[in-house]
Protein backbone atom coordinates (compact mmCIF):
# COMPACT_ATOMS: atom_id res chain seq x y z
CA UNK A 1 0.00 0.00 0.00
CA UNK A 2 1.14 3.54 -0.77
CA UNK A 3 1.78 6.19 1.81
CA UNK A 4 -0.58 9.15 0.89
CA UNK A 5 -3.18 9.76 3.53
CA UNK A 6 -6.48 10.97 1.85
CA UNK A 7 -9.47 11.59 2.33
CA UNK A 8 -12.82 10.04 2.52
CA UNK A 9 -16.81 10.15 2.85
CA UNK A 10 -18.21 7.94 5.29
CA UNK A 11 -21.62 7.82 5.70
CA UNK A 12 -24.07 5.69 8.40
CA UNK A 13 -27.29 4.28 8.08
CA UNK A 14 -30.12 3.02 10.24
CA UNK A 15 -29.07 2.46 13.63
CA UNK A 16 -25.25 2.68 13.13
CA UNK A 17 -26.35 6.34 12.35
CA UNK A 18 -27.97 6.42 15.28
CA UNK A 19 -24.87 4.95 17.62
CA UNK A 20 -22.18 6.90 15.99
CA UNK A 21 -24.71 10.39 15.98
CA UNK A 22 -23.62 11.81 12.49
CA UNK A 23 -25.52 10.52 9.16
CA UNK A 24 -22.01 11.16 7.22
CA UNK A 25 -18.27 12.62 7.60
CA UNK A 26 -15.39 13.61 6.17
CA UNK A 27 -12.08 11.93 7.28
CA UNK A 28 -8.84 11.56 6.41
CA UNK A 29 -7.68 8.21 6.08
CA UNK A 30 -4.55 7.14 7.90
CA UNK A 31 -1.86 5.65 5.96
CA UNK A 32 -1.72 1.81 5.86
CA UNK A 33 -5.48 0.86 6.15
CA UNK A 34 -6.02 -1.13 3.08
CA UNK A 35 -9.49 -2.82 3.94
CA UNK A 36 -13.03 -2.25 5.00
CA UNK A 37 -11.91 -4.16 8.70
CA UNK A 38 -9.29 -2.10 9.10
CA UNK A 39 -10.56 1.00 8.73
CA UNK A 40 -13.81 -0.38 11.08
CA UNK A 41 -10.34 -1.21 13.70
CA UNK A 42 -9.48 2.43 12.82
CA UNK A 43 -12.89 3.93 13.67
CA UNK A 44 -13.48 2.15 17.10
CA UNK A 45 -10.69 4.14 18.47
CA UNK A 46 -11.96 7.49 17.35
CA UNK A 47 -14.48 6.84 20.11
CA UNK A 48 -17.22 5.17 22.17
CA UNK A 49 -20.18 6.01 20.06
CA UNK A 50 -17.75 4.26 17.49
CA UNK A 51 -17.34 1.30 19.86
CA UNK A 52 -20.80 0.98 20.70
CA UNK A 53 -22.02 1.51 16.83
CA UNK A 54 -19.39 -1.57 15.79
CA UNK A 55 -19.39 -3.74 18.75
CA UNK A 56 -21.82 -6.56 16.14
CA UNK A 57 -19.61 -6.20 13.78
CA UNK A 58 -20.37 -9.14 12.40
CA UNK A 59 -24.15 -7.52 11.73
CA UNK A 60 -22.94 -4.53 10.24
CA UNK A 61 -22.47 -4.37 6.04
CA UNK A 62 -20.65 -1.91 3.95
CA UNK A 63 -20.47 -0.20 0.53
CA UNK A 64 -17.78 1.09 -1.39
CA UNK A 65 -18.88 3.64 -4.12
CA UNK A 66 -22.73 2.47 -3.90
CA UNK A 67 -21.45 -1.45 -4.20
CA UNK A 68 -21.84 -4.14 -1.44
CA UNK A 69 -18.40 -5.33 -0.13
CA UNK A 70 -17.36 -7.82 2.38
CA UNK A 71 -15.16 -6.79 5.57
CA UNK A 72 -11.97 -8.22 3.77
CA UNK A 73 -12.52 -6.09 0.70
CA UNK A 74 -9.32 -3.71 -0.31
CA UNK A 75 -10.65 0.28 0.18
CA UNK A 76 -8.27 1.15 -3.52
CA UNK A 77 -9.98 4.17 -4.43
CA UNK A 78 -13.03 4.34 -3.14
CA UNK A 79 -14.23 7.91 -2.13
CA UNK A 80 -17.84 7.03 -0.06
CA UNK A 81 -17.76 4.04 2.38
CA UNK A 82 -21.27 3.35 3.90
CA UNK A 83 -21.47 1.42 6.91
CA UNK A 84 -25.13 -0.27 7.79
CA UNK A 85 -27.12 -2.69 9.33
CA UNK A 86 -28.61 -5.83 7.44
CA UNK A 87 -31.31 -4.61 5.03
CA UNK A 88 -34.96 -4.58 5.48
CA UNK A 89 -36.65 -3.06 2.73
CA UNK A 90 -39.67 -4.80 0.65
CA UNK B 1 -37.08 -1.35 -17.38
CA UNK B 2 -37.25 0.88 -14.85
CA UNK B 3 -36.95 1.57 -10.66
CA UNK B 4 -38.09 4.52 -8.81
CA UNK B 5 -37.81 5.11 -5.00
CA UNK B 6 -40.51 7.76 -4.19
CA UNK B 7 -42.68 8.55 -1.07
CA UNK B 8 -45.98 9.17 -2.90
CA UNK B 9 -48.21 5.97 -3.58
CA UNK B 10 -48.41 4.32 -6.90
CA UNK B 11 -51.35 2.82 -8.60
CA UNK B 12 -50.75 -0.45 -9.72
CA UNK B 13 -53.38 -0.90 -13.13
CA UNK B 14 -52.05 3.02 -13.90
CA UNK B 15 -48.47 1.48 -13.59
CA UNK B 16 -49.17 -1.69 -15.06
CA UNK B 17 -50.67 0.45 -18.00
CA UNK B 18 -47.93 2.48 -18.47
CA UNK B 19 -45.15 -0.32 -18.35
CA UNK B 20 -47.23 -2.61 -20.97
CA UNK B 21 -50.00 -0.32 -22.43
CA UNK B 22 -50.29 -1.43 -26.35
CA UNK B 23 -47.84 -4.28 -26.83
CA UNK B 24 -48.83 -7.35 -28.18
CA UNK B 25 -45.86 -9.13 -27.55
CA UNK B 26 -46.30 -9.53 -23.86
CA UNK B 27 -48.39 -12.29 -23.20
CA UNK B 28 -48.10 -12.73 -19.17
CA UNK B 29 -47.78 -10.04 -16.77
CA UNK B 30 -46.88 -10.40 -12.84
CA UNK B 31 -47.29 -8.10 -10.11
CA UNK B 32 -46.69 -8.02 -6.97
CA UNK B 33 -47.53 -5.53 -4.02
CA UNK B 34 -46.02 -5.30 -0.84
CA UNK B 35 -48.03 -3.47 2.40
CA UNK B 36 -47.30 -2.08 5.58
CA UNK B 37 -48.85 -4.76 8.22
CA UNK B 38 -50.64 -3.66 11.34
CA UNK B 39 -48.47 -6.05 13.45
CA UNK B 40 -44.95 -7.60 13.15
CA UNK B 41 -45.88 -11.06 15.19
CA UNK B 42 -47.70 -10.45 17.90
CA UNK B 43 -46.24 -6.43 18.01
CA UNK B 44 -48.99 -3.51 17.09
CA UNK B 45 -47.13 -1.82 14.47
CA UNK B 46 -48.89 2.21 14.23
CA UNK B 47 -46.27 3.59 11.50
CA UNK B 48 -43.08 2.54 9.39
CA UNK B 49 -40.83 4.72 8.56
CA UNK B 50 -38.72 3.58 5.85
CA UNK B 51 -35.12 5.25 5.68
CA UNK B 52 -32.68 4.45 2.40
CA UNK B 53 -29.53 5.42 1.21
CA UNK B 54 -29.73 7.53 -1.75
CA UNK B 55 -28.53 7.07 -5.19
CA UNK B 56 -26.94 3.51 -3.97
CA UNK B 57 -30.69 2.51 -4.06
CA UNK B 58 -31.57 3.27 -6.92
CA UNK B 59 -28.30 1.38 -8.91
CA UNK B 60 -28.60 -1.28 -6.31
CA UNK B 61 -32.48 -1.67 -7.65
CA UNK B 62 -31.21 -1.15 -11.37
CA UNK B 63 -28.31 -3.77 -10.88
CA UNK B 64 -31.17 -6.48 -9.30
CA UNK B 65 -33.52 -5.39 -12.51
CA UNK B 66 -30.49 -6.15 -15.24
CA UNK B 67 -29.32 -9.73 -13.88
CA UNK B 68 -33.29 -10.65 -13.65
CA UNK B 69 -33.75 -9.54 -17.57
CA UNK B 70 -30.06 -11.60 -18.24
CA UNK B 71 -31.74 -14.89 -16.06
CA UNK B 72 -35.36 -14.52 -17.87
CA UNK B 73 -36.63 -13.25 -21.36
CA UNK B 74 -38.39 -10.41 -19.84
CA UNK B 75 -40.15 -8.07 -22.12
CA UNK B 76 -40.96 -5.26 -19.55
CA UNK B 77 -40.33 -4.55 -15.69
CA UNK B 78 -40.76 -2.26 -12.85
CA UNK B 79 -39.69 -1.68 -9.46
CA UNK B 80 -40.84 0.61 -7.17
CA UNK B 81 -40.19 1.25 -3.76
CA UNK B 82 -41.63 3.83 -1.18
CA UNK B 83 -40.33 5.68 1.61
CA UNK B 84 -40.48 8.07 4.67
CA UNK B 85 -43.38 7.40 6.67
CA UNK B 86 -46.64 4.54 6.02
CA UNK B 87 -48.83 2.98 7.40
CA UNK B 88 -50.49 0.42 8.18
CA UNK B 89 -52.57 -1.02 5.17
CA UNK B 90 -50.51 1.38 2.79
CA UNK B 91 -48.75 -0.17 -0.60
CA UNK B 92 -44.55 -0.31 -0.04
CA UNK B 93 -43.21 -1.95 -3.29
CA UNK B 94 -44.63 -2.53 -6.24
CA UNK B 95 -42.65 -4.99 -8.58
CA UNK B 96 -44.07 -5.85 -12.65
CA UNK B 97 -42.29 -8.66 -14.62
CA UNK B 98 -43.57 -9.12 -18.00
CA UNK B 99 -43.07 -11.88 -21.04
CA UNK B 100 -44.26 -13.37 -23.39
CA UNK B 101 -45.15 -16.42 -21.12
CA UNK B 102 -46.23 -16.86 -17.82
CA UNK B 103 -43.41 -19.09 -15.99
CA UNK B 104 -40.48 -16.78 -16.57
CA UNK B 105 -42.88 -13.08 -15.51
CA UNK B 106 -43.58 -15.23 -12.01
CA UNK B 107 -40.20 -16.13 -11.27
CA UNK B 108 -38.54 -13.02 -12.12
CA UNK B 109 -41.26 -11.11 -10.06
CA UNK B 110 -40.45 -13.70 -7.00
CA UNK B 111 -36.52 -13.22 -7.75
CA UNK B 112 -36.78 -9.45 -8.06
CA UNK B 113 -38.65 -9.47 -4.45
CA UNK B 114 -36.53 -11.70 -2.76
CA UNK B 115 -33.36 -9.93 -4.27
CA UNK B 116 -34.75 -6.15 -3.69
CA UNK B 117 -35.07 -7.64 0.50
CA UNK B 118 -31.94 -8.72 1.04
CA UNK B 119 -30.04 -6.16 -1.12
CA UNK B 120 -31.40 -3.33 -2.00
CA UNK B 121 -30.61 -0.29 0.73
CA UNK B 122 -33.78 0.67 2.84
CA UNK B 123 -34.05 0.25 6.23
CA UNK B 124 -37.54 0.28 8.34
CA UNK B 125 -38.12 1.27 12.15
CA UNK B 126 -41.46 0.45 13.73
CA UNK B 127 -43.55 2.52 15.76
CA UNK B 128 -45.57 0.88 18.37
CA UNK B 129 -49.01 2.62 19.33
CA UNK B 130 -47.12 3.93 22.82
CA UNK B 131 -44.53 6.07 20.93
CA UNK B 132 -41.95 3.42 21.14
CA UNK B 133 -39.82 3.08 18.33
CA UNK B 134 -37.52 -0.03 16.80
CA UNK B 135 -35.45 -1.09 13.97
CA UNK B 136 -36.99 -3.91 12.05
CA UNK B 137 -34.34 -6.74 12.64
CA UNK B 138 -33.15 -8.77 8.54
CA UNK B 139 -35.12 -12.34 8.67
CA UNK B 140 -33.41 -14.91 7.84
CA UNK B 141 -35.47 -16.55 5.81
CA UNK B 142 -35.48 -13.65 3.37
CA UNK B 143 -31.54 -14.54 2.79
CA UNK B 144 -32.68 -18.10 2.24
CA UNK B 145 -35.51 -16.80 -0.16
CA UNK B 146 -32.63 -15.11 -1.86
CA UNK B 147 -30.50 -17.86 -1.62
CA UNK B 148 -32.36 -20.24 -3.83
CA UNK B 149 -31.84 -18.64 -6.90
CA UNK B 150 -27.76 -18.70 -6.49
Amino acid sequence: MDNRTRNVRLLYFAWLREKVGLASEEVELPAGIATVAELVDWLEQRGPQYGEAFARREVVRAALDKVHVKPSAALGEAREIAFFPPVTGG
Amino acid sequence: MAVRVQHDDFDVSAETEKLIGGRTDVGAIVTFTGRVRGADNERQVASLTLEHYPDMTEAEMARIETEAHARWPLQASLLIHRVGELHAGDNIVLVIAASAHRQAAFEAAAFLMDYLKTRAPFWKKETMPSGETAWVDARAEDDGAADRWR
